[in-house]
């Protein structure tokens, strides 16, 4: 991984790249609230997994699709679901479990999705998404429709059968779909390096058949670039595509995991040399934007994810009648034949 | 009125379904050979391969990708050519399709079947044969269907593709050849059950292929005057409690017989329910006439030694109707 370059500020797309600053800034912003209500206030009661550190491949990758396109995350997948468009008060309320929440209170953190967004669901189980998303692609083909599937999973995912298997359909029918491997290097509190045999994820997905590419996942110019070309070459027609997105977990876990298995300073060395935020905010000063005008993205920022969770946090708790609704048509729980 | 087999019968379902609705399609291994059992010959031929889609040996990968494709809008047909197989997409199953619609908040549905041949069929062994219906009713989420007739295969695979929820569709793969009348129009609505024979004395409750064995013992009963009703459930969850409890209460007398193992099997859920709504009608204790705890083998002498035969259920029933409850209360 590099530090930003002065010919990348020669040629950026400001407007694109405020863009992508504001965006990684709100992910930010929205992922520190959320550990406060979760620590400070414990209104979060349940796991959260923050991606604090890995929001350049969010940014990035979503730039490059439409609000149509189809989403499908992980547990570690607010980034995501901000990129791809979801309303930030829906989704503190679903991680406060309340009322006017994504998914009314229902899912939480795990199981955010935003149907509206194409975003169709974060997954607790690590590397499902990958055969979910390879359907929503495989529907868009059958439908001879031009939408597509973005999958992101984590470099954990790759050692769990639905990776092979997801691939290599994928591969098979030439569907519409980007896989994006955000790796980074933790499999829960394990170093994923140490549990995985080989080369890792862009050479099995090679091994497959599929075109591939690994980046620098902390630097969102140019994830944005190449999120860019792959999806230009999917809606092409030209198949699958696959990026090795490499970033790193700047917390532990979850929000509650002190991540005590680290090597002493390494995160702080990771955060030194590659956070994604600084490297953008280095890159648009380079290109001449005023310290004012990124203060104010990070202000904003700021300041609307702390009104998205106060707000949150006077929602009301979803009608108790919501716990059998939404099970089943067919022998909903309201059938049940009971004494 | 056609005579068609249970094969034949789901084949012209799916048939049917498709012509109707061009969203639904079928995703399985071997589909494009007409599937392993040949249930669905001649669909590739007439719908192509797109919409009679082959697959890699890839169990989780279909179910996941079935998902997948139903959330965007398209009706799959799942095929996991033996119940043993499925096994292999248990999260895609259980974890993922079951509770998507619920832990979304209501902003999806799942409409999609899955296929699984189940059952015992001569010298599969152990993980060929198997019949794990019961696993399938405690999941929240999910519709349970074991058609036992070549009519019910029609209706219910219909009603099944037609419906908005996740169905699990356990076709019992000893009786693909079973032959009998079609009637296209019949509907099936899911937690009805059928009665296959009428009677007063006892009330025999099974499900598929088991169905047709206790049909045939009530045959042999009526021979000496015994009226045994037999009521074939067809779908496990939601399943028809009233009809069960409306006959114990007539009959006094209640059967349960299936094919799979009888411990912790639906067997349980439906004596239970009878213990607890209908138990002081009953003239003789309720029996459970199932499989023993044991695995299916290979030989075929150690195979029938699992399975639940008419005589076993013609027998059973006579010693049924021989024990009278003592009523006498203990602590008189």
């Amino acid at each position: 991984m590099k530090p930003p370059s002065s010919s990348r500020a020669g040629n950026l797309n400001l407007e694109r790249a405020v863009a992508l600053l504001t965006m990684m800034e709100r992910i930010r912003a929205f992922e520190e609230q959320a550990c406060l209500a979760a620590e400070r206030d414990k209104l979060v009661l349940g796991a959260i997994h923050p991606s604090i550190g890995q929001e350049a491949v969010a940014a990035g990758i979503m730039q490059a699709v439409n609000r149509d396109d189809f989403l499908l995350s992980t547990h570690r997948g607010h980034g995501h679901t901000l990129a791809k468009g979801a309303d930030p008060l829906a989704m503190m309320r679903e991680l406060l479990g309340r009322e006017g929440g994504c998914c009314g209170g229902k899912g939480g953190s795990m199981h955010i999705a935003d149907f509206d967004v194409g975003m169709l669901g974060a997954n607790g189980v690590v590397s499902a998404n990958i055969t979910i998303a390879t359907g929503a692609a495989h529907a868009m083909k059958l439908q001879r429709d031009n939408r597509l599937a973005v999958c992101i999973f984590g470099d954990g995912a790759i050692n769990r059968g639905p990776f092979l298997e997801g691939l290599n359909w994928a591969g098979v029918f030439k569907l519409p779909i980007l896989f994006v491997c955000e790796d980074n290097q933790y499999s829960a509190t394990t170093k994923t390096s140490s549990m995985t045999a080989g080369d890792g994820a862009a050479s099995r997905a090679r091994a497959l058949g599929l075109a591939e590419q690994t980046i620098d996942g902390n630097q969102v110019e140019e994830v944005a670039d190449v999120a860019n070309e792959c999806v230009a070459r999917i809606r092409n027609g030209d198949g699958p595509q696959f990026l090795h997105a490499i970033t790193y977990r700047r917390t532990g876990h979850t929000s509650f995991d002190p991540a005590a298995y680290r090597p002493a300073n390494e995160a702080a060395l990771e955060q030194q040399r590659a956070d994604p935020i600084d490297r953008q905010r280095e890159l648009l000063t380079l290109a001449g934007l005023d310290d004012a005008s990124l203060d104010q993205i990070h202000s904003d920022a700021q300041q609307e994810m702390t009104k998205a969770l106060a707000e949150a946090s006077e929602t009301p708790f979803p009608d108790v009648s919501q716990a059998l609704r939404d099970v089943q048509d067919i022998g909903s729980p309201e059938q049940e034949f009971r004494a | 009125m056609t005579v068609m087999t249970y094969s034949e019968a789901s084949r012209e379902a799916i048939r049917d379904a498709m012509l109707a609705d061009e969203r639904v399609w079928c995703v399985g291994e071997d589909l494009g050979r007409g599937g392993v059992f040949g249930q669905y010959k001649g669909l590739r031929e007439e719908f192509g391969e797109e919409r009679i889609s082959d697959a890699p040996i890839s169990e989780a990968a279909i179910m996941g990708v079935a998902l997948g494709s139903a959330m965007a809008g398209s009706r799959p047909v799942v095929e996991m050519r033996f119940s043993d197989f499925a096994l292999c997409a248990t999260d895609e199953l259980v974890n993922q399709i079951a509770k998507a619609r619920y832990m979304f908040g209501g902003q999806c549905r799942v409409p999609l079947v899955s296929r699984h041949p189940i059952g015992i069929w001569r010298s599969s062994a152990a993980q060929h044969s198997q019949s794990l219906e019961s696993w399938y009713t405690h999941i929240p989420g999910l519709v349970v269907a074991c058609p036992a007739t070549p009519q019910d295969n029609y209706s219910m695979l219909k009603a099944a593709i037609t419906c908005d929820d996740p169905v699990v569709y356990l076709e019992h793969k000893n009786i693909w050849a079973m032959e009998g009348e079609v009637d296209r129009e019949q509907s099936f609505e899911f937690g009805r059950a059928r009665i296959r024979n009428q009677g007063d004395d006892i009330t025999i409750v099974s499900w598929s292929d088991a169905a047709n064995r206790a049909a045939e013992a009530a045959q042999r009963l009526a021979a000496d005057d015994i009226g045994a009703e037999v009521i074939d459930l067809r779908s496990l969850w939601p399943w028809d409690h009233q009809a069960v409890i409306d006959s114990v209460n007539r009959t006094g007398r209640l059967l349960v017989t299936h094919e799979s193992v009888q411990v912790g099997g639906f067997g349980a859920e439906v004596t239970a329910t009878v213990a607890e709504h209908a138990a002081t009608t009953l003239h003789s204790p309720i029996k459970r006439l199932a499989a023993p705890r044991a695995l299916i083998s290979y030989a075929p002498n150690l195979e029938d030694t699992v399975r639940v035969t008419t005589d076993m259920i013609e027998q059973c029933a006579r010693e049924i109707i021989a024990t009278p409850n003592n009523r006498a209360n203990p602590h008189d």
